[in-house]
């Protein structure tokens, strides 16, 4: 008998939790963020149902301030795979030119989480798949696999469905939806290796390449288009940096780096001193806060 | 390198638990450094001594730092170089019972501790008796807190003793019992200095390298079918996972219910084409010809499994709302969901002590032995022999919470010879009818049911009983089994005719369904639209499809059984 690794583990869980969704959820929908955990979620997706595509469309939330890298990576995949890519932006938002420098976390919430709630309304979806990971921050390791929200998309911590086994329950009544995390139990390591085993695609900004950077309050963002606003005397320099989490460009935290491979990068991951979410300019707050804004609906 | 251990830990109040974990974590230099240093922020403002809290890593949610108690299960991660772990750190309080099920059920290995000072509490005792109950064949020990007794070996053994009698009570298999304190770090990662007596392996050392597969052994091959995958008219392919043994292309399987054989044409792992599957493996399986499998279904090769009405639970009660005899609930088991009735608590058990007790209603985090009746047979397994196909869950059929979790003990009503016997048979050709069964409100449950008394097969010439209890045929109509595409005619109380459906022509005599339901279509047009739709309705919409054009009390009742 072949060994089961513990990679094979993990995609086994996940891809039976993805058919479950599929087999029990009224319109289920996936969450695609372009990022490296959704790629993997994606790809798992493409597994779990071939020679069928995956019964289901993916959306994309987008804030309009990605890296441009990242939409297109998006638009090339989803022809690449012939599956349905929605996209969702708030207009509201828009209009009132919110943007992540002048509006700090009203900007995460106006055009994430209320752009994410706005998106599953409008298309009735009641059963989301997101690519969270238990590993990632403290009260996403106390979430169930399958996460119940209210009509108003709001998370109780307190009263969780106990989760037995692998006997999921799906039922849920009007209005009520389930957010979905089948890669909860993988880490980031396991991801990178998963990426590397199954070669999958993910988009070049996880690569080492000069980019144009300025340091700014301790991170170093990349001037990704001409509506970053330049502070006085900030001249954007070229340097060798990779990204390890994406997300919008102003808000994401490069690191100097010269690993341009798989191999590089998962032993500079491997050995590196910080958390993933250090990168991440809206982590930086106080303990609790992410399971603040998961009650209120974030992902 | 082994492959991925998921263990939970467990224990009283205060034991340590969250402690131990955090320990391990440290020593093992896997946190973070930003991890590390709001731990010590952390620990400064809320610690209980000053002291590093190792405990404030595992509990996120604000209400447990507010109350300094573990609610919910954490799941944690953590790879040395010889194994990748998740643990399931999971609360002492009774009032939590049901989360720390919920870790249980998820895990291969338990590590109970147990305060060295205190010895086996109460609180010890149900934790081994959930973690039996929900499946967990390895067991660590973990006598915590040694430094407060000295290290004193007699104290050890002391607990021992009541080790044994714990796992004796409980028929606990593969029991190692560890001398530590995970404050001072003896015996969890490293071995101690100061408890030379001990002469074993230290927790990390035995939970890298315990092998948990060795207690595995279920008889045969089975898969419940999550799925049934036709992206177009050439491929048709039950998706689920192996639940047991292997499967190769070639291998004859049998579908339950239905009872059908079929040979195994193709498999894809993941998404590849290969020759064999094995346990564990998420798979897609196509088949040599059409059976009847949809989801919840079972393909099974050299099992005992069969298909049953009645099962023998015992359940966790998980919702505030009690358990009352007699209600009804969706059952989910395996990958089946099906309406059921707890129709009798047997008796119930008493957590801490495993005394059985009468009782008429389960309260949140009570433990009861029920009898379960379906609303039709399903394939099921006893716990002990086919896990998968033993664990169900109850949900609330308002509420949708997931009331209770359990694990089959014994089956009963068995119906699997049954349901596979064609009722309509002539030549090769061959049908299912229930048209005979009876429907019945049953008083006890207060459900409707349905039983057919004696099955027979009929062929053309065969005088048929068109009035039964609860149904009343006329002397002369057809019989549309769309599940095996054939059409039987009846005239004068007799079959007359068994074709396939493509031979069949509507000549205005009445038609009935499969089960007995009044056909509404009065004209050939209307049939032909009705036999269109119901080519169109496959997989989706089937319950519109038959709420349009099916009616049941045409020739059929509910009697009171």
């Amino acid at each position: 008998m072949a060994e089961f690794s513990h990679l094979d583990e993990l995609e086994a869980e996940a891809i039976y939790i993805i058919r479950e969704v599929a087999a029990e959820c009224e319109k289920p929908v996936m969450l695609y963020s372009i990022g490296k955990d959704s790629s993997v979620m994606l790809h798992l997706a493409m597994k779990a149902f071939y020679p069928e595509k995956p019964p289901f469309p993916f959306l994309h939330v987008n804030t309009t301030w990605k890296f441009r890298e990242m939409i297109e990576f998006r638009d090339r995949t989803a022809e690449k795979l012939g599956i349905e890519m929605l996209e969702y932006i708030n207009q509201d938002g828009v209009k009132q030119g919110i943007n992540p420098f002048e509006h700090g976390s009203a900007y995460t919430d106006i055009m994430k989480t209320q752009a994410l709630k706005q998106a599953l309304d409008k298309y009735g979806f009641t059963a989301a798949f997101g690519g969270g990971r238990r590993d990632e921050e403290k009260s996403r390791a106390k979430e169930r696999i399958f996460s119940f929200r209210n009509s108003a998309h709001a998370w109780n911590p307190k009263n969780q469905r106990p989760e037995m086994w692998k006997l999921y329950n799906t039922k849920i009544n009007k209005g009520e939806s389930i957010r979905v995390f089948p890669i909860s139990n993988w880490t980031e390591k396991d991801i990178w290796q998963y990426i590397k085993r199954e070669n999958i695609e993910i988009v070049p900004l996880y690569f080492a390449k000069e980019r144009p950077v300025v340091e700014r309050d301790g991170n170093i963002i990349m001037v990704d288009d001409d509506r970053f606003p330049l502070r006085e005397g900030e001249v954007p320099q070229m340097k060798s940096v990779r990204f390890r989490t994406l997300g919008c460009y102003p808000l994401t935290g490069g690191l100097e780096s010269t690993a341009d491979t798989l191999d590089e990068i998962i032993e500079e991951t491997l050995s590196s001193v910080s958390s993933e979410r250090t990168s991440r300019v809206i982590d930086n707050e106080a303990a609790g806060s992410m399971e603040r804004r998961k009650r209120e609906g974030y992902f | 390198m082994k492959g991925l251990l998921k263990f939970i830990t467990c224990g009283s109040v205060d034991d340590g638990k969250s402690t131990l974990i955090g320990h391990i974590l440290y020593d093992a230099k896997l946190l973070y450094t930003d991890q590390e240093k709001s731990l010590e922020l952390d620990s400064k403002v809320g610690s209980r001594n000053g002291q590093i809290d190792y405990s404030l890593l595992l509990d996120g949610l604000m209400a447990e730092r507010e109350q300094g108690i573990t609610i919910d299960v954490a799941y944690r991660y953590f790879t040395t170089d010889n194994r990748s772990f998740i643990v399931a750190d999971t609360p002492g309080h009774e009032e939590y019972t049901r989360n720390m099920a919920v870790g249980a059920s998820f895990a291969d290995l338990a590590v109970i501790l147990v305060d060295a000072s205190q010895g086996v509490l109460v609180q010890t005792r149900r934790h081994a008796r959930i973690c039996k109950l929900m499946g967990i064949r390895y067991f660590v020990f973990a006598v915590n807190k040694m430094d407060l007794v000295e290290y004193s070996q007699q104290r050890f053994d002391e607990i021992l003793a009541q080790v044994q009698e714990l796992t004796d009570e409980l028929v606990l298999e593969n029991i190692k019992v560890i001398p530590l304190s995970a404050t001072e770090g003896d015996n969890v990662t490293s071995k101690s200095e100061k408890i030379k007596w001990y002469n074993d392996v230290t927790l990390l050392e035995y939970l890298e390298n315990v092998d948990i597969n060795s207690a595995i052994h279920e008889k045969g091959f089975y898969m419940p079918v999550q799925r049934v995958s036709r992206p177009d008219r050439t491929f048709r392919g039950f998706q689920g996972q192996v639940e047991s043994g292997s499967i190769s292309v070639g291998d004859i399987v049998t579908a339950l219910p239905s009872n059908e054989k079929a040979k195994v044409k193709g498999i894809l792992v993941a998404g590849r084409e290969t020759d064999s599957a094995f346990a564990g493996q998420p798979v897609t399986v196509s088949l040599d010809r059409e059976v009847d499998v949809s989801r919840g279904c079972v393909l099974e090769k050299d099992t005992d499994i069969a298909v049953y009405k009645k099962l023998e639970a015992s359940l966790l009660w998980m919702d505030d709302e009690e358990l009352a005899e007699g209600r009804d609930y969706l059952i989910k088991l395996g990958t089946k969901l099906i309406p059921g009735v707890v129709s009798k608590i047997n008796y119930a058990v008493n957590i801490n002590t495993g005394e059985h007790i009468q009782a008429e209603c389960l309260a949140k985090n009570g433990i009861a032995n029920c009898e379960i009746l379906l609303s039709e047979a399903i394939a099921a397994g006893r716990f002990s022999e086919y896990k998968t196909l033993g664990e169900l869950i109850l949900i609330d059929r308002v509420t949708n919470m997931t009331s209770a979790c359990g694990v089959v003990e014994q089956l009963s009503e068995k119906s699997g010879e049954e349901s596979g016997r064609a009722s309509f048979v002539y030549g090769d050709i061959q049908a299912r009818g229930d048209i005979f069964e009876e429907f019945y409100y049953d008083v006890e449950s207060y459900n409707v049911f349905k039983y057919q008394p004696v099955k027979s097969t009929y062929t053309v010439g065969d005088k048929i009983p068109v009035k039964g209890r609860s149904y009343s045929y006329p002397e002369d109509f057809d019989i549309i089994v769309l599940r095996d595409s054939v059409a039987v005619s009846v005239r004068n109380g007799k079959v007359a005719e068994i074709v396939v459906l493509g031979s069949y022509h509507y000549t205005n005599y009445p038609v009935v369904n499969g089960r007995g339901f009044e056909i509404l279509a009065d004209t050939s047009e209307k049939f032909e639209k009705f036999l269109e739709e119901y080519e169109a309705a496959e997989n989706t919409s089937r319950s519109e499809f038959f709420g349009k054009w099916l009616r049941f009390d045409t020739y059929r009742k509910v009697i009171v059984k």
